[in-house]
């Protein structure tokens, strides 16, 4: 059957007026707080070349994206199905600075299919990044701004999720695995898969299991940390790892922070620390993070990174806030210069003024109106509308 | 976060459950064989069982309707598992999934040719991966059930199934030619619930893997 010419695509939807505004609203304030942290706003293109778009960051980010066909270079276009890889281009190869660069965005990016069972298709990411500092001190700057942002955009933080891919990348060295290997044993772990990494470990050598087997199990409050020192091996990697997880410990103990050593999400290009921040009943992350400090490297400059996004979308229907309906003023077309400096005045007041358009059918109070501008005892009063 | 929920499929699985759910502490209200109550109370307040037919337990969990549940491998393996930790293989309902023929198809010389066979399934994706893997060519029949009538009336040359006991298979003179794989029911977890809820749930985990039988 041919669907309506008016529906849209599977997963996409409008953001209809009442629920525009709230999100607009949100992107100012947001974007508003990023800038007082020193974050520039940038605006990079929805298409470019799709070595660009995919490059550093893995095969997931190559599936998730539309492609096209330049007619001008012939070459594949790429729709961006994430804006990070292009704000790290503009810090890598652009804006070419030698220190700490803050940068921040807000645009829509394109999924081939949704994240996840409940985002759309096209979410409106919007996010910050932080370049050109490999300590710790930058980590934490960015889980607190990303731990403000959620506080701004009215959801309440349940929890901020933390791992560390540096354990990981220890872990695996010290196995001696390969990268076939590797990428068996992430699927295994992206699932705590526990039958599977056991099937996994039988056949290789002890150490394999040694330092594979704990992981799973390592997930929950900071007491998971003291639990992994004594439980993976005690190899210089490991342990510099839960060193600088200690020390977010430290320094943000008033986040509701907790911790799972298992977690490889984003493991094809991210680095170092990586966070998931949960809210509420929401079945899945409403804001994602971590480093990922060799991404630049394929923009001919590998710069220490770190930054997270959120997707505006998922953060509207977090947030409790409803937006009053109605509110506006209706007022008759300016026939006068007294009507029309009325009207200049209610405006001026940041107050919604609507023009009573002559030969109108419907309800001015449907177009969102609850009071009108009249003229009494000489003088354009507001009073309560009557229809 | 006041509670959690777990989501059961009637019958063998919520049989096999049941010892489970007495390791930790949890007695389910009703008999979901008896009741037509879709949503069981338990003798715990704050856990409640929903009760979904099995090809839709990995999916209630994935949306996180429910905050875990227990579901065959393989429904999970069809499912694809995204958006779930799968942290326990409870040993229970235990059978294996299995290539099986008309006993006068020849199937290794069908292999071995090269030949294009037509195979009906319930488990289009396994079944597409097993085949893709061993290299062979195959056109996938979708069916519901019944898989066993395919091969008699000239529907597919192989099928695709469940196996427990064989019975079936040989009152309709049919032959296991390839186990697949063992199969057996698993914990699956939602993600978020695992981080949100984990002070409720990780008892309930730590109890399951407490009470497998091997």
């Amino acid at each position: 059957m041919a669907l309506p010419r008016w529906a849209l695509p599977e997963y996409f939807e409008d953001v209809l007026p009442v629920a525009a505004q709230r999100m607009e609203r949100l992107r100012r304030r947001l974007l508003d707080e990023f800038r007082l942290h020193g974050y520039q706003f940038v605006i990079p293109p929805s298409v470019e070349y799709l070595d660009a778009l995919v490059s550093g960051t893995g095969h997931d980010m190559d599936e998730s994206t539309y492609k096209l066909v330049d007619r001008i270079s012939g070459r594949t276009l790429g729709l961006r199905a994430d804006l990070t890889p292009q704000v790290t281009r503009i810090d890598a190869h652009l804006l070419n600075r030698k220190g700490v660069t803050r940068l921040c965005y807000c645009g829509a990016v394109v999924h081939t299919m949704p994240r996840n069972t409940t985002s759309s298709r096209e979410p409106i990411q919007i996010g910050a990044e932080l370049y050109g500092h490999e300590g710790i001190e930058a980590d934490v700057e960015i889980l607190r701004l990303l731990s403000r942002s959620l506080q701004l955009a009215g959801a309440t933080t349940s929890r901020i999720d933390l791992g560390h891919m540096g354990l990981f990348r220890a872990l695996t060295a010290y196995a001696g695995l390969d990268s076939a290997a590797e990428e068996v044993l992430y699927g295994i772990l992206q699932t705590k898969d526990v039958p599977a990494l056991r099937e996994f470990v039988a056949g290789r050598p002890q150490i394999v299991a040694d330092a594979l087997m704990p992981l799973p199990g390592l997930y929950g409050g900071a007491e998971v940390l003291v639990r992994a020192m004594s439980e993976l091996p005690d190899v210089p990697g490991v342990r510099a790892a839960i060193d600088e997880l200690l020390h977010l410990v430290k320094h943000l103990g008033d986040l509701p922070l907790s911790f799972d050593l298992a977690d490889l999400r984003g493991y094809h290009y991210h680095t170092g620390v990586v966070f998931a921040a949960y809210s509420g009943t929401s079945p899945a992350a409403v804001a994602l993070g971590g480093r990922y400090n060799e991404v630049g490297k394929a923009f001919g400059r590998a710069r220490p990174a770190t930054g997270f996004s959120m997707d505006l979308r998922d953060l509207l229907a977090l947030s409790g806030e409803t937006e009053p309906v109605g509110g506006a003023i209706l007022a008759p077309i300016p026939t006068d210069a007294a009507l029309a400096a009325a009207i200049d005045a209610q405006r001026a007041a940041d107050e919604i003024v609507l023009l009573e358009l002559p030969g109108h059918q419907g309800s001015w109070r449907e177009a969102g109106c609850d009071r009108q501008l009249v003229l009494r005892d000489g003088a354009w009063r507001v009073v309560l509308l009557e229809e | 976060m006041t509670g959690i929920t777990l989501a059961l499929s009637k019958g063998r699985i919520f049989e096999e459950t049941l010892p489970l759910l007495a390791a930790a502490g949890i007695v389910p209200a009703e008999n979901p064989e008896s009741s037509r109550k879709l949503i069981i109370g338990t003798n715990r307040p704050e856990v409640n069982l929903v009760i979904v037919r099995a090809t839709d337990t990995p999916t209630y969990v994935e949306y996180g309707a429910a905050d875990i549940g227990i579901a065959g491998k393989d429904v999970l393996l069809e499912h694809g598992g995204s958006g779930l930790y799968q942290p326990l293989d409870l040993n229970i309902a235990r059978c294996r999934m299995s290539v099986a023929v008309r006993a006068d198809f020849d199937y290794q010389a069908a292999v071995q040719r090269g030949a294009r066979i037509r195979v009906a399934t319930k488990y289009i994706k396994t079944a597409r991966e097993h085949f893709a893997a061993k290299g062979m060519h195959v056109d996938l029949i979708k069916l519901y059930g019944s898989m066993e009538l395919a091969p008699l009336v000239g529907l597919a040359d192989a099928i695709v199934d469940l196996v427990s006991t064989g019975g079936t298979l040989r009152a309709n003179n049919l032959l296991e030619v390839e186990e697949i794989m063992q199969i057996s029911s698993r914990l699956v977890v939602n993600q978020a619930a695992l981080k949100l809820k984990r002070e409720l749930l990780q008892p309930v985990i730590e109890a399951f893997a407490g009470a497998i039988t091997p």
